[in-house]
């Protein structure tokens, strides 16, 4: 059964038919692997969400849903814009160097314009939705609480700009989405200025 | 021949080592050598003898597509006919994933119909085989049930219908027939409960009988080992060393071999998915892209093309409960075909003359069957319907008798092969 | 040989999955590759169709991104309610409305062309004759007492049937369509409306199947490599095969 059987055409072709059945085998795992992506519907609600900031009062919030995540815009009163100063030092990112905000929105305000802060509502620790205590010296967060955020889940607490404090669990502030104004009154949220 | 042992010295003292490490602990080496190995096979199996293994192939891209529609399908009436939808639209490849799954429905029929006419042809279901056969006979008619529930999840008018027919066939059963359609329904009408329940039998209850059969019909052939075009059993010419002087080790010799019957049939496969997936309305009917509606039956009802043989003898009869019942004889009346086939030889090759009238006129009235079932039931389809159908029975029946008085042929000791 | 026979019965059977009533069916002979003719479908049928008759699971953006048609355009040309470019085809026409205005609720268009075939679309648009005995003024000869009014009269005119009449075995008077004359012309000639509705039938056979572009693309390709892999695996056969004595 053995006699004159070439060893080297047959360990040629052995490997040249695996080699190309695991190339088509490859092939045929991408459809299956990118059924998995966000599709067409997912994407559509992706969309950018445009709302009417008119009825929104000063020194109030309303919160607006985009990717499935909530938004908060704030309309921030001078007073509350006062209390973002002279906590520096107990801010773990003040300058907003390791969080993710587009690059309009990389200063202390953490905005295009320092009256509106939009937020994603979604806690940098492990998710959940921080609750707002504007108000200063809340005592139901801390005696000397400037205003801002707080996450009910693990006690993590942020400031008015959503800039996370020391000593708590969330590592980075909180993100700020991509948006636009359209108008004085009116918000895209989800697309910035010519990169829609 | 035993390439296995070489790459294991070849491969050096790790791999040897962990192979030994593993089989003292899992049977792995040993179950590959008894299974595949040194699991030794006649070697004159011709080309009727790839569909075992692409039947295995189908199953396996049945299964796995299955798995990626399920994570898109709505099994709701709501949403059901909408979700097929959104998986040939909205997901990436879902247009795939999908014909894959409906073409492999049609695919698994032909391969299967194919396999089981290769038992016919050289005799596999006799003695020593009856279990395998009736193994065999089983997974086929899981794969029915298989098909009629998952025919109905698209939840499109031919779907809604189809359901509808073939649930009222268990209408035919005396005294219990109506409380019995309830029943398998749920409802006084094919509705969202039958729509859940189908779903769950066809993606999880039956999924595993089959799987469990299919296991049970590889233990019993490897038990007995394989028929050959010949009908010779290999195992009673043994060499010195005890393997069979006509038998050559499944791997590497069959296993390289089924491989070029994948590769064609999978040529075959993507010719009907890019080219045709609807196969002109015989493998996704036209009436199916309406969505289900309960008030407008499709002008022409007919069920997928691998049911219409035995449609067509319901339909040939002109009393229900007789057209049901002798509809469901005439699946069930392969199951005894060890049973009826008195002849002394196995295969084809040296049967006489009667047995392969009989055998060829099976075929033709099987396929015409298939073909009449697929067509409006005229008053000429009707009666050529008939005349099939009797020659599909006296085929089962006759059996007995004509394969007794059939003159046979002697049948060497040997299998017949001419090296290539 | 059975599966030869199985392809060849496929092949030759006519398909009878719908039974069109008695009418002859004309090739509708549209061409889903043709990009130029679909863009023109695409304007047909948001001009004409889509005031009744929703396609609710084709997305805007997707038929720009296979038609070759920017954002920009689509929506200048071709959306005029006010919708998203993500958003499907739906219409604002209240169902309700529909079945006291119509009778029946004009049927969604996505699969249309999947359920019926082009050639019924092609010959009904084609198929609208004067009736004043109807309450829309026309009747067609592919589907009888149509709810549905003629849309495009403007365009192709009104025609008149020519009907022959026979007397069956039974005695009874039988009336059979022979062919259409002109009545009221349009503002189209019947070349120029037979481009139009087949254009229009043409977007009608892409929006069944959105995917069939990528589909008939995809297969030259695959099959290749499965024919290279198929000889591939083959030559090793043959060479693990000659140890067979």
């Amino acid at each position: 059964m053995t006699e004159e059987v070439d060893t080297g055409r047959r360990h040629f072709l052995t490997v040249a038919t695996i080699a190309t059945g695991a190339v088509g085998a490859a092939f045929a795992a991408v459809p299956f692997l990118a059924s998995w992506q966000p599709r067409a519907r997912a994407k559509a609600m992706g969309a950018p969400v445009e709302v009417d900031l008119s009825k929104v009062e000063p020194g109030a919030m309303v919160k607006v849903e985009w990717r499935g995540k909530a938004i908060y815009i704030v309309n921030r009163t001078p007073q509350m814009l006062e209390q973002l100063k002279g906590h520096d030092d107990r801010l773990r990112d003040p300058e907003s160097k390791e969080s993710d905000q587009p690059a309009f929105a990389k200063n202390v305000d953490r905005s295009m314009k320092p009256e509106w802060l939009v937020l994603v509502g979604v806690c940098t620790h492990l998710g959940c939705a921080p609750l707002d205590k504007f108000t200063a010296g809340d005592v139901t967060v801390a005696a000397d609480w400037p205003g801002g955020f707080f996450c009910p889940c693990h006690g993590s607490k942020f400031d008015l700009s959503g800039r996370v404090f020391k000593d708590v669990p969330a590592p980075t502030n909180l993100p700020v989405p991509p948006y636009s104004f359209l108008s004085d009154t009116r918000i895209l949220i989800g697309a910035e200025a010519g990169k829609a | 021949m035993s390439s296995t042992s070489q790459t294991v010295k070849a491969g050096g003292g790790r791999l040897a080592a962990l192979t030994a490490w593993i089989d003292a602990r899992f049977p792995m080496t040993k179950l590959w050598k008894e299974q595949v190995s040194e699991y030794y096979a006649p070697k004159n199996m011709n080309f009727w003898y790839f569909f075992g293994s692409l039947a295995m192939l189908v199953l396996v891209i049945q299964i796995l597509t299955g798995i990626f529609l399920t994570m898109n399908y709505k099994p709701s009436a709501a949403e059901a006919f909408g979700s097929v939808e959104y998986i040939m639209r909205d997901v990436n490849w879902g247009w795939l994933i999908r014909y894959m799954h409906s073409t492999g429905a049609s695919a698994f029929f032909i391969v299967v119909y194919l396999h089981m006419f290769r038992g016919l042809l050289y005799g596999s279901y006799q003695k020593p085989r009856e279990l395998l056969w009736i193994f065999g006979m089983l997974i086929y008619f899981a794969l029915m049930g298989e098909a009629f529930f998952g025919y109905l999840l698209p939840w499109g008018n031919m779907s809604y219908w189809g359901a509808q027919v073939i649930v009222s066939l268990f209408g035919a059963i005396p005294y219990v027939g109506d409380s019995l359609m309830e029943w398998i329904r749920g409802d006084f009408y094919i509705s969202d409960v039958t729509l859940n329940r189908f779903f769950a039998l066809h993606v999880v209850a039956l999924p595993i009988a089959l799987i469990f059969l299919v296991i049970a019909h590889l233990m019993a052939l490897h038990e007995v080992g394989s028929n050959n075009p010949d009908g010779v059993e290999i195992k009673k010419v043994k060499g010195p060393d005890g393997i069979p002087l006509d038998g050559i080790a499944f791997h590497p010799y069959y296993t390289v071999k089924d491989i070029v019957g994948v590769g064609v049939f999978l040529i075959a496969f993507c010719l009907i998915i890019f080219y045709a997936p609807t196969m002109g309305g015989y493998f996704l009917e036209r009436a199916n892209f309406e969505p289900a509606n309960a008030l407008q039956t499709p002008p022409h009802i007919a069920p997928v093309w691998y049911f219409t043989p035995f449609y067509a003898i319901l339909r040939s009869v002109p009393s229900k409960p007789m057209g049901a019942a002798l509809m469901g004889i005439a699946v069930l009346l392969f199951v005894f075909l060890p049973w009826l086939d008195r002849g002394k030889v196995k295969s084809i090759r040296y049967r006489g003359p009667i047995f392969k009238f009989f055998i060829i006129a099976f075929a033709i009235s099987f396929l015409a069957l298939g073909y009449l079932g697929t067509q409006p039931a005229t008053p000429t389809y009707t009666t050529a319907a008939r005349v099939f159908a009797v020659v599909y029975f006296a085929f089962f029946l006759l059996m007995p008798w004509y394969t007794s008085i059939d003159k046979t042929k002697p049948v060497p000791t040997r299998v017949t092969y001419h090296a290539h | 040989m059975r599966t030869k026979l199985l392809v060849l019965i496929a092949a030759i059977a006519p398909v009878a999955a719908f039974a069109a009533g008695e009418a002859h069916l004309e090739r509708a002979g549209n061409d889903v590759g043709n990009r130029a003719s679909l863009q023109r479908g695409a304007r047909n049928f948001v001009n004409y169709c889509l005031g009744c008759h929703s396609a609710k699971y084709m997305r805007y953006n997707r038929m720009a991104a296979d038609l070759g048609i920017s954002e920009p355009q689509l929506i200048e040309n071709l959306m005029f309610t006010g919708e998203r470019p993500h958003d499907t085809m739906r219409i604002g026409m209240n169902p309700d409305d529909a079945k006291r205005w119509f009778g029946v609720v004009p049927p969604d268009l996505s699969l249309i062309a999947r359920a019926r075939g082009t050639d019924y679309l092609y010959t009904f648009l084609r198929s609208f004759y004067a009736d004043p005995a109807r309450p829309t003024g026309v009747n067609n000869i592919v589907l009888p007492g149509t709810a549905m009014p003629h849309v495009l009269w403007e365009l192709q005119g009104v025609q008149e049937a020519v009907w022959e009449g026979s007397v069956d075995a039974a005695g009874n008077a039988q009336k059979h369509f022979k062919e259409f004359k002109p009545g009221a012309p349009g503002k189209m000639s019947p070349e120029e409306y037979d481009q139009f509705v087949r254009d229009t039938v043409n977007f009608l056979d892409y929006i069944g199947e959105p995917a069939q572009l990528q589909r008939t693309r995809l297969g030259f390709p695959v099959i290749a490599f499965l024919a290279f892999f198929s000889l591939l695996a083959y030559a090793l056969k043959k060479e693990y095969w000659k140890d067979v004595k």
